[in-house]
């Protein structure tokens, strides 16, 4: 009767051909009290297992991720930082080369006087400006005799 | 697809941590080293987040990653980069495993099957203690079913040979 078809589902469950259902059912035989004498042995292993189903994960779990992807999105952005000024200050320094090597007098002196001649044309033409003022100065003189 | 916040994610791990820490244990056997590979294999779910709605079962998911982390462990363990590990000097011990120190017999047990080959520690776990289907089993394992039906014959034969010689010199 019940005995024998323990012994069967036990036959059958060290084949590892027994469904969970089966399993369930030698569990609760051997977590009974009557259990057979001759089967006493598997006691511990069916005891066993109950048991440790029943260990829990006790510990927190550190969901911190997204504050670990910012500290390297920091890192990221400083060295963005660092290779624009580093990019800056280099094309700051090769223009100022150039500038040593801007013109197309050697000769100092040639450069002086042709600076000068670019310099009266320049104050010339500004005069030819301050002669247009003139005119607005006589504007102003005939305001100033008709409104005292 | 959708981002998950932390409690949603919570809950969603919720009915199988425990699963993965006790799969970690089994492998592991130090109960601190176990803690420490569930919170990363946890933490490395979490990472993958949105990606998750693509494994339609996360859990089977989370298992196989448990079971490659502490494979992993141990093999760079035995190949000698080891962190000499605060095994032995465990203090906290969780209920449970106080439970197994009083009672004789139930730690013994645990000790047979922690000395199976790591193949047939994971199948006995995953079928005798946490019962899973086969095929949830095969899943997990990447192996075929009547492969695991094998080494679970195996593994349980093993135990029985333990538990009748114990048994017999009255420890048990």
């Amino acid at each position: 009767m019940e005995l024998d078809r323990i012994e069967n589902l036990l036959e059958k469950y060290f084949r590892g051909e027994t469904s969970i259902a089966e399993e369930n059912e030698l569990q609760d035989y051997f977590s009974s009290p009557n259990v057979a004498q001759h089967l006493e042995q598997y006691k511990p292993a069916f005891g066993y297992f109950a048991l440790a189903k029943g260990q829990k994960f006790e510990q927190k779990i550190p969901l911190k991720s997204k504050k670990r992807n910012r500290t390297w999105l920091s890192i990221a952005a400083s060295i963005v930082v660092l290779l624009g000024i580093g990019t800056y200050g280099y094309f700051n320094y090769e223009n100022e080369n150039q500038n040593l090597n801007l013109g197309t007098y050697d000769d100092p002196e040639v450069a002086f006087r042709e600076t000068q001649k670019a310099l009266s044309m320049l104050s010339s033409q500004v005069n030819v400006g301050i002669e247009s003022v003139q005119y607005i100065q006589e504007y102003d003189n005939s305001k100033d005799l008709i409104f005292k | 697809m959708l981002f998950m916040n932390q409690n949603e994610f919570v809950k969603l791990i919720t009915p199988f941590k425990d699963k993965v820490f006790r799969l970690a244990k089994r492998l592991l056997v130090s109960t601190e080293e176990a803690e420490d590979a569930t919170q990363e294999v946890l933490v490395k779910l979490w990472s993958r987040n949105s990606s998750l709605d693509d494994y339609n079962n996360v859990e089977a998911f989370a298992m196989t990653m448990t079971k490659n982390f502490c494979l992993d462990q141990l093999k760079s363990k035995r190949a000698g980069n080891l962190q000499i590990v605060h095994t032995n000097f465990d203090n906290k011990e969780p209920s449970s495993d106080k439970i197994l120190e009083d009672n004789d017999s139930l730690g013994w047990v645990e000790k047979i099957i922690d000395q199976l080959p790591e193949q047939q520690r994971l199948i006995i776990q995953l079928r005798d203690i946490e019962q899973y289907e086969f095929g949830e089993i095969a899943k997990i394992m990447d192996m075929n079913e009547t492969a695991i039906r094998v080494a679970l014959s195996r593994a349980r034969k093993t135990v029985r040979e333990f538990m009748i010689k114990t048994h017999s010199y009255g420890i048990g």
